[in-house]
């Protein structure tokens, strides 16, 4: 980072873990899921993962458990949890 | 030079796409007055603290409400904290030879700060007055070519501007920029002696008129130096020993300038076209923090004027003088005002 706020390289949004902010956690239920990537599409901290198509879970590194995931997915399928509960 | 004129729909957009084209690699500049830089208000501090050079005119005139169009300094000194480099114009002239000089002010490699080039609206900018301009060849030589610290648009060299700045660095970055105003000090100094060169007119941070040996000095900003300059003319023929000093250069401010200059007379005005509401005028509360510094504790009293354009003739302001000498000034005086 330069004297004027200039970050000499590109994506180093990737070193900090927004996950540290989270007081709650979204679960996801993959039996309710039907891949429709909506979750994916609104989440503002690109922490859906996703492979060849299908919804694999939740980065937690960057997750910071705003719950617009959970609002967005029309099965359900995720639940916000409170941190440190299972 | 290849020079594209864009149209925005909004002030704020306008200074949202000086900051774009400047981050991106372009020279870029505008022009705005009154609720037009009320709207930019939030973008201000943006090319500010992102330390892009953008210039910019703006032509003084009062804020809403009551609705008015005409010439005061409330825009410009709401503006005083945004961290924009405050230059301000007596005359078409000035205003002229300011704005080519701020475009070298703000690029300087040590400075790196957006300018606002100000001249008083309606007074300055719809009369006519004779002026001189330089040759395009001229200006285009002591401009120079625009050379981006870091351009956007430097696609093999990708990085970020105005990233979201923690506790743990924003500070600095606040402190990089009070540096960047203090070496501005220095660069406007150079740049008015550099520019004497190429024109024959002599610019500093402060311009005193009959000082030197001056009881009384009033100080003020823009057009209204320009009538005083006649009015210590007027004074001084009947025997009085006034002086007058303009301001040129408000952000970053020359305190020391000032202290010296005051250092020592029996009175001293300041004349503020804007008012802090429940404060006093903006000039008057650095001037006096200036004296504070030079030992003499002058006394110095406050002249609100002019708001909403409020003609201020040589007589309104041979009374500021007279009260000086009379002491009959109070700490906070409104120029004219009916009551
Ligand atoms: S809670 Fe928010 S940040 Fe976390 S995965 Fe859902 S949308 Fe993304
Ligand atoms: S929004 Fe719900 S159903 Fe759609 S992919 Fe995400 S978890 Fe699965």
């Amino acid at each position: 980072m330069t004297a004027e706020d200039v970050i000499m390289k590109p994506g180093t949004a990737r070193q900090y873990h927004t996950g540290s902010w989270r007081s709650r956690r979204p679960e996801v239920d993959k039996d309710k899921c039907i891949n429709c990537l909506f979750c994916w599409m609104f989440c503002p901290d690109n922490s859906i993962l996703v492979e060849g198509g299908e919804m694999k879970g939740i980065r937690y590194t960057h997750c910071k458990g705003c719950g617009i995931c959970v609002r967005q997915c029309p099965k359900d399928a995720i639940t916000m949890v409170e941190e440190g509960e299972q | 030079m290849g020079t594209e004129y864009v149209c925005s729909e909004s002030e704020h957009s306008s200074m949202s796409m000086c900051i774009g084209a400047s981050a991106a690699g372009a020279r870029a500049a505008t022009a705005t007055a009154s609720a037009g830089l009320a709207y930019m208000w939030e973008m201000l501090y943006i090319a500010a603290s992102m330390r892009l050079p953008v210039v910019m005119t703006v032509a003084n005139r009062a804020l809403s409400g009551p609705i008015n169009i005409h010439c005061d300094h409330s825009d410009a000194m709401g503006a005083r904290d945004s961290g924009w480099i405050q230059i301000y114009a007596e005359n078409v002239q000035e205003a002229y030879d300011n704005s080519i000089m701020s475009f070298r002010i703000a690029e300087d490699a040590g400075v790196k700060l957006p300018v606002m080039n100000c001249l008083d609206g309606f007074i300055v900018t719809h009369a006519i007055e004779s002026m001189e301009p330089l040759d395009d060849e001229v200006v285009k030589k002591f401009v120079g070519d625009f050379k981006p610290l870091h351009p956007l648009l430097d696609v093999k060299n990708p990085h970020s501007f105005g990233p979201f700045d923690m506790p743990e660095y924003y500070y600095e970055h606040k402190y990089n920029q009070q540096m960047a105003m203090k070496k501005a000090l220095e660069v406007v100094r150079q740049v008015s002696e550099e520019y004497a060169k190429i024109s024959g007119r002599k610019y500093d941070l402060l311009e005193c008129y009959r000082c030197e040996d001056a009881d009384y000095v009033a100080i003020s900003i823009g057009s209204t130096a320009g009538t005083m300059k006649q009015v210590v003319d007027d004074l001084r023929a009947e025997g009085h020993k006034v002086g007058s000093v303009k301001v040129r250069l408000f952000r970053p401010f020359p305190f020391q300038d000032i202290a010296k200059v005051l250092d020592g007379r029996k009175g001293v005005a300041v004349l503020d076209r804007a008012l802090s509401f429940g404060a006093a005028g903006p000039l008057f509360a650095d001037v006096r923090t200036a004296m504070f510094d030079n030992g003499s504790r002058s006394p110095a009293v406050n002249y609100i004027y002019g708001l909403g354009g409020r003609d201020v003739g040589v007589e309104d302001l041979k009374r500021v003088f007279l009260d000086l000498e009379n002491g009959t000034a109070e700490t906070v005086n409104y120029l004219g005002v009916k009551l």
